[in-house]
């Protein structure tokens, strides 16, 4: 199970008012290489990794990546709490604004909604973590063009957090797949 | 070992009496686990980090203990008593500090 902790991994300190920005980073709150799609998909593969490092990899990033999440929509919500009607006009936020209000909904930068189409799991555990290392690459991207396109000192600095997590991650699964490789090697002429 | 790396990162300061400072403290506290955390999933018989992570998990214990005393729990579901009326509705969520 999961026990909820009050409090984010990181501090979010925003200083402006900005839904322009938080409809941008949407695409990490409800997008294909976004924190919710990588939380689902590490949590779905674990159960076929078939060695003990792999199996925790796959849980504790995951569960790092639901708590990367939680920030991602607290730097959304804290862009666009505050916002008056005439700062959301006119500006990219105002679609969101009519399905739902400044409520924070999974879904991309351009308004499409989360699904699991984003994600794949399969009973291979290289298939896998291939999947992962590449999601965590594509993650570390988008960071990049957030931070090009925030103006914001506060969410700029969370935003690089996060993207040095992505490195973070990308080396771990890199190590579980050698592990998975090595396992794989030893078990070829039994 | 222990002891050299609590030179290296220096001692907590015990008493945080602002909420923010606490919580902050934490936060890094808490940050330094996770990462060795996923470092020893993959590098289990590395005894220098399992020396780091040990040493950063009491520390954050500590601190934990700490905040719950001045300000309440940070977990629920039987992570540590509530004083009445029940505090989890009371402290602040994160998106709210």
């Amino acid at each position: 199970m999961w026990i909820y902790e009050k409090k984010l991994e990181y501090p979010v300190k925003v200083d402006t008012t900005n839904p322009a920005l938080a409809q941008m980073i949407m695409e990490q709150f409800g997008g294909a290489d976004g924190e919710l799609a990588a939380g689902i998909r590490y949590l779905t593969q674990r159960f076929v990794m078939p060695t003990k490092e792999s199996i925790a990899i796959l849980t504790d990033v995951g569960t790092e990546e639901l708590a990367h999440w939680e920030i991602i929509e607290t730097l959304v919500w804290k862009l666009v709490k505050d916002a008056p009607l005439d700062k959301i006009k006119g500006t990219p936020f105002e679609a969101h604004f009519a399905a739902h209000g400044r409520s924070p909904f999974p879904g991309n930068a351009g308004g499409h909604p989360w699904t699991a189409a984003y994600i794949q799991s399969k009973d291979d555990p290289i298939t896998n973590l291939y999947e992962d290392m590449a999601a965590e690459q594509k993650a570390r991207s988008t960071y990049e063009y957030l931070i090009q396109l925030s103006d914001d000192p506060g969410v700029t600095d969370t935003l690089k957090f996060l993207r040095e997590r992505e490195v973070v991650h990308f080396q771990r699964f890199g190590e579980a797949l050698m592990g998975v490789q090595e396992y794989k090697d030893t078990k070829k002429y039994l | 070992m222990i002891e050299d790396n609590k030179e290296n990162y220096g001692e907590v300061n015990s008493e945080h009496t602002n909420y923010e400072d606490l919580l902050l403290e934490i936060q890094k506290f808490e940050f330094a686990t996770v990462d060795l955390n996923l470092f020893l999933d993959t590098h289990p018989d590395n005894q220098r980090a399992l020396n780091d992570y040990n040493m950063y998990t009491v520390e954050l214990s500590k601190l934990k203990k700490e905040y719950r005393l001045k300000f309440g729990p940070l977990a629920n579901f039987g992570s540590a008593p509530s004083m009445s009326p029940w505090q989890w509705v009371e402290t602040p969520w994160p998106w709210e500090v």
